[in-house]
């Protein structure tokens, strides 16, 4: 039972964690992009329909990270080269991805998708709860937490990412020191790009096996007020997702087993729950400042 | 941030929507609550107007706004509709009844009509289906199905349309196993396949091996294929996202009925009322059923007869979840009282959220 419930839970929180670590790199470099929800469902839409016509869903995936990517990509040549306003950006990057898959998906609606394989791993699958739960999962899950790893390590154990860091905090003094701020943020967003598409494959390819328009219903906003939950910390990326995941999952399982809480209290307690860990966690000042990224949604022209 | 995207949204379609007047006799708008995407109920009234659009050929010309969020922007679009030359105006979901009620009284001389409400004027009629019925079979065959005894229904917001639905289905169900449990799970949204996938497998989990939903999306029956369970389609026959999960679906065929509101436009022969049709009249068609033993095809082809033939699946005796009666031996509850309804019949342990 309990197995059970966390294996929903996976699934849940998987989309949310890859996107959501996209989108705090990006804003580690100090760009602001409301966007990944557009970039997802184009990687919904894009993933569903190359690994429909090819038959393979590694080819999908593939694609739905090309599709993130060249989305973050027009993001990037605005608001970094034209330096237009992030916000109006962002959002106007959602609208076109929501509206551009709709179209772009409309031959593929009412077609049955291929699902990613399960992957086994080896002896580990075989122990039993801990197996099937940690062991018996598609590739994206483990690819989701590989990716927490790596950003994680890539922050704050290597010299990019200190410089990465040090644009989104202080891009005045990272451009005197000689850094490209531009590229650099530029790497960043595309990074974005990339994580948003492949959490949107996720959508379409593993969670639910289909294109329908507007699939994503939202996740790529959860994500995006999960890198402020997370304080930009990586590891409280995972935290956030999956406790976000839980709550909505067991708000499910509550239902089922016929608790006696209003099914309205249930569906808002995914929210309450952000919030209330929000307080707390703003509740050390210090900390939550240390690690916003100082320069973040603001532009950035480089003097002559 | 989601009802701002959303906001947005629905402002770029007006954009989208807004297009030249030309030399139709009639042009007939529609508002949609999802995506015509969705295969399910958007769908299904698009391609009613798809239907339409073909009958009348150029004498009509249709125009539609979807995915149109249920509150203040409906107004809007609604408006938006009005002022732009639209004759008749179709609002397809629940929700926006107010802002339909609202925006004709500006517009004495555009017809509305809207879909599943209650609340009519001199220009605005209201039409629905009478899905109970087909709920009332699907109930019987689940309960016919199920090893368990325990069926799944996920559900998306407490209205008489969603509780009446319910209903039929358990008594269907009960008409078989008068013992037949029936788990409900509200996910408050009409069209979220992520969460309804979720809400399928807590389903199953739990012990229910038929899943039931008034929700939009096939993500509940893919689930139910998955896990070697079985599932109905809804609004739309959903038989190639589950070809060994479906047992049949209700299918809504809203095209006859926009052909023949359409025709008394052209004819000035348009008149407010209240259309509930079902079964008997095309309204609600039952996708072929599969998957299920001759036995019990046979059933539900008695039953869907029975039905088309004038029979009210709330039919008494009906008994409420706290006990009073509803309906007495042999009485019918009356079309308001369906329509209205906000108990459940004895039998479901879920509290109906108020």
């Amino acid at each position: 039972m309990f197995e059970a419930v966390l294996l929903t839970v996976i699934t849940a929180a998987t989309p949310l964690l890859i996107a959501a670590i996209g989108e705090l790199v990006v804003e580690r470099s100090g760009v602001l992009n409301l966007g990944v929800e557009g970039m997802m469902i184009m990687g919904a839409v894009v993933g569903f329909a190359v690994a429909n016509q090819t038959g393979s869903g590694t080819l999908g995936v593939i694609a739905a990270i090309a599709a993130g990517m060249a989305m973050s990509a027009l993001f990037g040549f605005l608001v970094l080269v034209l330096v237009t306003n992030q916000v109006a950006t962002g959002l106007a990057l959602t609208i076109l991805g929501v509206g551009f898959s709709g179209l772009i998906g409309e031959a593929f609606i009412g077609i049955p998708g291929l699902r990613l394989p399960d992957l086994y791993i080896p002896v580990l699958s075989e122990i039993p709860f801990f197996g099937p739960v940690f062991f018996q999962q598609d590739a994206l899950v483990y690819i989701s937490f590989a990716l927490v790893i790596a950003v994680a390590y890539f922050l704050f154990r290597t010299r990019l990412g200190l410089v990465l860091r040090s644009v989104g905090d202080n891009h005045g003094s990272a451009h005197a020191l000689g850094y490209s701020v531009i590229r650099i943020r530029y790497a960043a967003v595309l990074f974005g790009g990339a994580c948003a598409g492949l959490a949107g494959a996720y959508m379409s390819l593993a969670y639910t096996p289909q294109w329908v328009e507007n699939m994503t219903a939202g996740r790529g906003w959860i994500a995006l007020a999960l890198v402020v939950f997370s304080s930009w910390l990586p590891l409280r990326v995972v935290i956030g997702a999956y406790l976000f995941g839980a709550v909505s999952v067991l708000n499910l399982h509550a239902q089922a087993v016929e608790l006696d809480i209003p099914s309205q209290l249930l569906s808002s307690l995914p929210y309450l729950a952000t919030i209330l860990v929000l307080v707390l966690i703003s509740a050390n000042r210090r900390l939550t400042l240390v690690n916003t990224p100082a320069c973040l949604g603001k532009p950035f022209v480089p003097d002559r | 941030m989601k009802s701002l995207l959303k906001a947005t949204v629905a402002a770029v379609a007006f954009a989208a929507a807004g297009s030249a007047a030309n030399a139709a006799d009639v042009k007939a708008c529609y508002i949609y609550v999802g995506p015509v995407g969705d295969f399910g109920w958007s769908y299904q009234h698009d391609q009613g107007r798809l239907e339409a659009e073909k009958h009348f050929g150029d004498k009509l010309e249709t125009a539609y706004l979807e995915s149109v969020p249920e509150g203040p922007d409906a107004e809007r679009a609604i408006e938006r509709f009005a002022r732009e030359g639209c004759n008749i105006i179709f609002t397809t979901s629940f929700g926006y009844m107010n802002p339909t009620i609202k925006v004709a009284k500006k517009f004495p001389d555009v017809k509305f009509e809207h879909a599943t409400g209650y609340k009519t004027a001199d220009n605005v009629a209201t039409y629905n289906s009478k899905f109970h019925e087909g709920r009332y079979i699907i109930g019987q065959i689940a309960a016919k199905q199920s090893k368990t005894g325990v069926a799944g229904y996920i559900a998306s917001f407490p209205i008489p349309e969603v509780v009446s639905g319910i209903n039929a289905f358990l008594l269907g169900a009960q008409s078989v196993n008068p013992d037949f449990n029936l788990k409900v799970v509200w996910v408050n949204s009409w069209f979220d396949p992520g969460k309804e996938a979720d809400a399928a497998k807590a389903l199953i989990d739990q012990g229910a091996d038929v899943i039931s939903q008034h929700t939009d999306s096939t993500a509940p029956l893919q689930v139910a294929q998955e896990r070697g369970a079985h599932g109905f389609g809804q609004a739309s026959d959903m038989i190639q996202f589950a070809p060994e999960a479906q047992y049949t679906a209700i299918v809504d065929d809203w095209g006859p009925y926009y052909i023949e509101r359409i025709q008394e436009v052209m004819d000035g022969t348009w008149e407010s009322k209240s259309t509930w049709a079902g079964l008997s009249e095309g309204h609600v068609v039952m996708a072929p059923y599969t998957n299920l033993p001759d036995d019990v095809v046979a059933m539900a082809k008695e039953t869907e007869a029975k039905i088309a033939g004038g029979w009210e699946p709330f039919t008494g005796p009906i008994t409420k979840q706290d006990g009073t009666v509803a309906a007495e031996e042999g009485v019918t509850l009356d079309d308001g009282a369906i329509l209205g309804m906000n108990w459940y019949v004895k039998g479901i342990d879920d509290k109906l959220p108020q």
